[in-house]
């Protein structure tokens, strides 16, 4: 039999109908696709796709079950390795991760591992209501600081096993990046209130509303009886470019501008937060959290240029996320890096002025390093600008935890093997850590810790 | 849930609660804020610690009425429950060593003077308090200052009550009459704070400003609480949550600070009217 040699299409929401809603964008496999896709895969025997996955997943041996028509199998075998496959089937770049190493890619498009895992998750929590059995407490405390990916991983591992966990969040509601960032139309929040449920059903127990550092230190989580704490409080401050202008009114970090969007519904016409997305909206970076901001406003009503200081191939986003916003219609500047936002005289932005780059020799990111060109200023008009240039590390903790150790730039040191800190029993993963990284990254971190806080409390107990 | 254990209307638009919130109560600090929501649908605001009472696990807000969420927070009566109360959020008013200190407080900005005035002078230190309204009938938490107060200057603009004038008027007054001090501090309108400032200057007193910028998270995440600071001729981005809320005065960029605050004008006027229309309906 003759291989496919391209993946099998994902139907998508309509470009023209998705980009005024907020409605998930890819709409998934039927059982048929899956099982065609499925034999796609070659069952070849290095299987490098599994080294691909942070987290190391069997890939060939789920896929085996969709071919045979188990698809309740496949998921137990994803489980085996992933907390939240419903996630990360859809927010992980397959294509630097596991596809990137597939044999069949090498001469066609490799197998849509992602999509794959995203049927088998879906098919799971469609027909199966099967609570998970609640493991027999061991008795041991474990804090677990974020409810983000790197903290739900983490708790549900230590649930597994039987240790009591709490998890403590800031925010009104739990899930993090996954709730505040990641917008409704990449990742329905009602799949991340899943995965906390089935967390629930395991004994974890999550106290929202709890900021550690400030309402509670990390001392005193040991002093009230906790025997291992996790840090997964992910990243902080947004940064900022330190231009002239940024504090026009209109000028929106991306965390600001996706917190009022996801967290606070500020979309929805009876929303009370409210959001002043203008007409003309200019996102400066290149990233997934860029995308997520440039398709969050297109979707309020807005023209959209994402402006990129270096070419198409350089966009760290997730290739799927770059074509999604394409096709809705946001434009992209490349090569372009601002020198100065402007304002009108009640202090709302008017525009912004902009500089053409070249690239020049890779610098140690290892991507080519962009350079201004010589008097190439222009000015573009706009009345909201985007900045989605990452985060720094959030302070709150490391000010209040003695013996902390941290890098320079504010992120947490630890063990790589462990995630092991600096100070005894306490553990820390995701970007808190390595600062803006990707969920699953957040997620493979919480696993390991989890790992080696149970290998550490065994020894004590 | 966070229970409301006692509830009193200080004028017809300014009122003041406790809050049962037992870990913020035992940790909170004078120039610290909270965060809450009225409701889970509510939005995220930003409300300045008026007081705690560690025994009694509570922690007093003052607000007034400014937009739909105050109003709706106004609705609530003791006994009754809000969603969300988290804290002690910012960096705690720095006194130490101080001993002369002037504290200036406008309209509800009062409530937020009040704890610094009692700790300074519980401290030892020789407060002199200066606070302002728009008219009598506005004046809150008089006899709390007179208590925590060396000297208490009281300003109505209009006079019909204490002295007519703003407390810029009066801070002006003292420091040309020679009066000394190691610092002011100052809470209130962004307006007042920057008028403050203005007044000091001339004679070098250090002022310390609080403020109370737009937030959401309110733990360093969101950036919409950032203000510039202007230091040796650099702009500096500070974000209020954590950086703040109080800040050197001679260096905040109050233009920018107040353009930024009206952001929002336009929203939260449709949005009372709405809320009004709603609750009148009832």
């Amino acid at each position: 039999m003759a291989i496919e040699p391209k993946k099998h299409e994902m139907p998508t929401q309509e470009s023209a109908i998705r980009k005024k809603n907020f409605r998930e964008v890819a709409l998934g496999y039927t059982a048929e696709v899956a099982r065609a896709e499925a034999n796609r895969c070659l069952n070849c025997k290095n299987k490098p796709c599994i080294s691909g996955c942070p987290v190391n997943i069997d890939i060939p041996e789920f896929i085996a079950q969709i071919k045979k028509g188990d698809y309740e199998a496949a998921y137990s075998v994803i489980s085996e390795s992933s907390s939240l496959p419903a996630v990360c089937g859809r927010v992980c770049p397959q294509e630097s991760q596991c596809e990137k190493h597939c044999t069949l890619g090498i001469r066609f498009e490799p197998v849509a591992i992602g999509r794959l895992e995203r049927f088998v998750a879906d098919r799971h929590n469609e027909k199966s209501n099967n609570a998970p059995e609640k493991p027999n407490s061991n008795g041991t405390r474990v804090a677990i600081i974020g409810s983000g990916p790197a903290g739900l991983a983490c708790a549900g591992d230590l649930a597994k096993r039987g240790y009591q966990v709490t998890i403590f969040e800031a925010l009104h509601s739990a899930g993090g990046v996954l709730v505040y960032g990641i917008p409704e139309f990449r990742l329905p929040k009602s799949i991340v209130e899943k995965e906390i449920d089935t967390l629930k059903a395991l004994g974890v127990e999550i106290k929202t509303d709890v900021v550690i550092g400030k309402t509670l230190t990390v001392d005193e989580l040991f002093e009230s009886g906790y025997k291992a704490v996790f840090i997964g409080s992910g990243a902080g401050l947004p940064k900022f470019m330190g231009i002239d202008g940024e504090g026009f009114n209109g000028v929106y970090s991306a965390n600001e501008f996706l917190t009022r969007i996801n967290l606070m519904k500020a979309y929805e016409p009876d929303s009370r937060t409210p959001i002043r997305c203008g007409k003309k909206v200019l996102v400066v970076g290149g990233g997934n959290v860029a995308m997520d901001a440039a398709r969050c406003a297109r979707r309020l009503g807005a023209k959209v240029t994402i402006v990129y200081r270096r070419t198409e191939n350089e966009l760290p986003a997730r290739k799927e996320e770059i074509e999604h916003a394409k096709e809705e219609g946001v434009e992209f500047l490349f090569l372009t890096s601002p020198v100065e936002i402007l304002g009108d005289e009640s202090g709302n932005v008017c525009g912004m002025v902009c500089r053409e780059m070249t690239l020049s020799e890779p610098d140690e990111s290892g991507r080519a390093r962009p350079i201004p060109l010589y008097e190439s200023d222009f000015t573009i008009g706009a009345d909201c600008v985007i900045m989605a240039l990452g985060t720094s590390p959030n302070p709150l903790i490391r000010n209040t935890t003695d013996g902390l150790e941290t890098k320079k730039w504010g992120g947490i040191i630890v063990d790589e093997e462990t995630g092991l800190t600096s100070r005894e029993g306490v553990y820390a993963g995701g970007d808190a850590v390595t600062g803006s990284a990707t969920v699953i990254l957040a997620m493979g971190a919480g696993k390991q810790a989890a790992a080696a806080i149970n290998k550490k409390l065994m020894k004590n107990s | 849930m966070f229970r409301i254990v006692k509830k009193q209307r200080l004028t017809p638009t300014v009122t003041m609660m406790e809050i049962e919130a037992p870990l913020v109560a035992k940790k909170a600090q004078p120039g610290q804020f909270i965060i809450l929501r009225v409701d889970k649908d509510g939005e995220r605001i930003p409300l300045t610690i008026a007081g705690y009472n560690r025994e009694e696990e509570t922690v007093r807000i003052i607000f007034q009425v400014v937009g739909s969420t105050t109003e709706m927070l106004n609705k609530k009566e003791a006994g009754e429950f809000i969603e969300d109360f988290v804290g002690p959020l910012g960096v705690a008013t720095d006194i130490g060593g101080l001993k002369k200190v002037c504290v200036v407080g406008g309209g509800v900005g009062c409530a937020i003077a009040l704890p610094i005035a009692k700790e300074l002078s519980a401290s030892g230190a020789e407060v002199t308090s200066i606070i302002g309204f728009r008219s009598g009938e506005n004046v809150i938490l008089e006899e709390e200052f007179v208590k925590s107060s060396k000297k208490l200057v009281l300003m109505t603009d209009d006079g019909s009550y204490g002295q007519k004038g703003n407390v810029t008027a009066a801070l002006k007054e003292l420091l040309e009459a020679g009066k000394k001090f190691d610092r002011i501090i100052a809470i209130g309108p962004l307006v007042m704070m920057k008028f403050v400032v203005d007044a000091a200057k001339p004679y070098g007193v250090p002022v310390t400003v609080s403020m109370n910028p737009i937030m959401i998270d309110g733990t360093g995440m969101c950036g919409g609480c950032r203000l510039t600071l202007v230091r040796n001729g650099e702009r500096i981005t500070k974000f209020a949550c954590v950086d703040g809320p109080d800040f050197n005065g001679y260096e905040v960029d109050f233009d920018e600070a107040m353009a930024r605050s009206g952001f929002y004008k336009g929203f939260e006027k449709r949005e009372r009217e709405k809320n009004c229309r709603l609750l009148n309906a009832n």
